[in-house]
């Protein structure tokens, strides 16, 4: 099921498809029963990687109660990640990162904790692709704001978008990352369907995140109805209005991106809604 | 298609007097929320108000019908509605929220909702009751129509302010003062040139004047949501209706106006990207 989806990002690795190919060719042909242990071993084996962030991208994942049991029993395995299943390549009974379809990084890239960099190269090497989970990892977001000099790692003053260190497939910003996005994500991702995962995939460049993209990209250019739809996306409630027009208090954005993300003259999923809605 | 898909079209007009006395047209949106959330289709809306009746609109969240009569009224300028969803949904608690919103705004409705990136809002928003939009005005622009072209004093003036028959009216003393639409060109705010929908063709059910007479509405109802809500509310007597082919100016105006801004602004559209500017990638 992922590997349209690698095709389509190009970066995929080759011996994805040999893997699922063996494990077919191992399964015995006839009988029901047999179907069990095959849609098991072809399920996609996603990695959460916890770098700079408050951990609210994975609480937000978690929000999702009600399909979670299903999406962890049926649909995807979980094969790394500190929080989540206890591993972790610096951990006390350090392992090696298995090989993942799908790597969910959150939290930023900080260049001087040696663990976060090497783990997040390790990541690209060991994923066929990798998700920016969360604004933390797609702009910086609120670590952007951080400047070295506290305890217990004076040193650590750098928190990048992981963009700036690896290349990234696809982008899921928000502070944190709404759950039913995740859940309308997850689904996509398992079924392919590449249409819906497109302006994520675009997202991936990493390089738009705040208030100022509203001003810069919608409202200098004259795009702008003052429709409010960016003041509804931003969660600290920086997006103010005059004149019909949002300002951006400065203060108050944390560089999360969501307001720019939403604008409706950012980009349109016509054919989603379309889809959606039947119109 | 010029009109988008829908269900069925009408002209209509709220039977309840206290509704026409401040309704723009017919009423129609007023009656809706107010059906609607006598119904408990929804608990509250995001609509636009003009709390100091200075014309100035302002996102307000109304839970009753009287709410919902005081802000009555189409408001000619630009209201963040949208914004006031997080009030509704936050604040307020409410868990089925309605929306009465432009083209534009319906846009980023249904944008919000194909990709919830903000998180339990999308969810709740149980109906989107479209309005017919050509443009909208900045206030300055609208103070420059009382003031400069009408010879008001002041906007503040105006009892009433309406678009219609070619004119854009400001009534002062039960006296109404039209200035020829061609007058208003080149007020309108910019990003309303490259906008292709007149009739908000995502909503759940969209009205405006065109196309019916004067104190009707002309009604297209699109979802099963707002097909369901408006029937709901003929039925329960609070709307009146007549068939569009026995009104007049009747459907092909509302048509040829949809049409006009489509093919108006598709040139914008052209034009800018011709110039190397940006217009909205479209997914």
């Amino acid at each position: 099921m992922f590997d349209k989806l690698k095709k389509a990002f190009g970066g995929s690795k080759a011996e994805e498809p040999k893997v699922e190919e063996k494990v077919e060719e191992a399964a015995p042909v006839e009988t029901k029963a047999a179907e069990a242990p095959k849609a098991a071993s072809s399920k996609p084996r996603i990695g959460y990687i916890h770098l700079s962030g408050c951990t609210g991208d994975a609480m937000s994942l978690t929000e999702n109660y009600d399909i979670l049991s299903t999406v962890l029993t049926d649909m995807i395995d979980i094969v790394y990640g500190q929080t989540l299943v206890d591993k972790w390549i610096h951990g006390t009974y350090a392992e090696e990162m298995p090989e993942m379809d799908l790597c969910l990084i959150e939290g930023s890239v900080c260049l001087q904790d040696e663990h976060s960099v090497h783990e997040l190269l390790e990541a690209r090497k060991k994923s066929g692709l990798i998700c920016a989970f969360g604004s933390c990892a797609v702009t910086g977001c609120f670590t952007t704001f951080a400047r070295g000099g506290q305890q217990a790692q004076p040193k650590h003053e750098s928190f990048l978008p992981i963009s700036s260190l690896v290349k990234v497939d696809l982008a899921l910003p928000g502070c944190p990352v709404a759950p039913e996005m995740i859940a309308k994500a997850v689904v996509a991702l398992c079924n392919g369907d590449l249409d819906y995962l497109k302006p994520a995939m675009d997202w991936a460049a990493c390089d738009k995140g705040c208030g100022c993209d509203v001003l810069t990209n919608i409202v200098r250019q004259g795009l702008c109805t003052g429709c409010g739809t960016c003041a509804l996306g931003c969660p600290t409630r920086a997006m103010g209005f005059a004149e019909g027009r949002p300002s951006c208090d400065r203060d108050r954005c944390i560089k999360c991106g969501t307001c720019y993300l939403m604008c409706p003259r950012s980009w349109l999923p016509t054919s989603e809604i379309k889809k959606e809605t039947g119109l | 298609m010029v009109l988008g898909t829908y269900k069925e079209a009408l002209s209509a007009r709220s039977t309840e007097q206290k509704i026409l006395d401040v309704s723009q047209d017919g009423g129609i949106v007023s009656a809706l929320l107010c059906y609607a959330l006598d119904e408990g289709i929804i608990e509250g809306a995001v609509v636009a108000g003009t709390p100091d009746d200075d014309w100035r609109p302002v996102p307000t969240v109304v839970t009753s019908a009287d709410e919902v009569i005081a802000a009555a009224g189409t408001k000619y300028s630009m209201s963040p509605t949208l914004s006031a969803i997080k009030e509704a949904t936050r604040q307020y608690g409410l868990e089925k929220v309605g929306v009465v919103a432009t083209p534009c705004q319906t846009q980023g409705l249904r944008k919000a909702q194909a990709y919830p990136f903000t998180r339990f809002v999308a969810e709740k928003i149980k109906l989107i009751v479209g309005i017919y939009c050509m443009e909208n005005f900045p206030m300055a622009s609208l103070d420059t129509f009382a003031t400069a072209k009408l010879g008001f004093d002041s906007l503040q003036d105006a009892t009433k302010m309406d678009i219609g028959k070619g004119k854009f009216w400001l009534t002062k003393d039960g006296e109404d003062s039209g200035l020829a639409i061609k007058e208003t060109h080149g007020y309108e705010q910019a990003g309303c040139n490259i906008c292709m929908d007149y009739v908000a063709e995502w909503s759940d059910v969209s009205t405006g004047s065109v196309g019916s007479p004067d104190g009707w509405s002309t009604v297209l109802t699109r979802t099963d949501a707002g097909a369901d809500v408006f029937k709901g509310a003929v039925a329960a007597g609070l709307i009146e209706t007549k068939p569009m082919d026995e009104v007049k100016p009747g459907l092909p105006l509302l048509e040829k106006l949809a049409k006009g801004k489509k093919d108006k602004n598709g040139k914008v559209r052209e034009e800018r990207v011709k110039m190397g500017l940006p217009i909205p990638p479209e997914y």
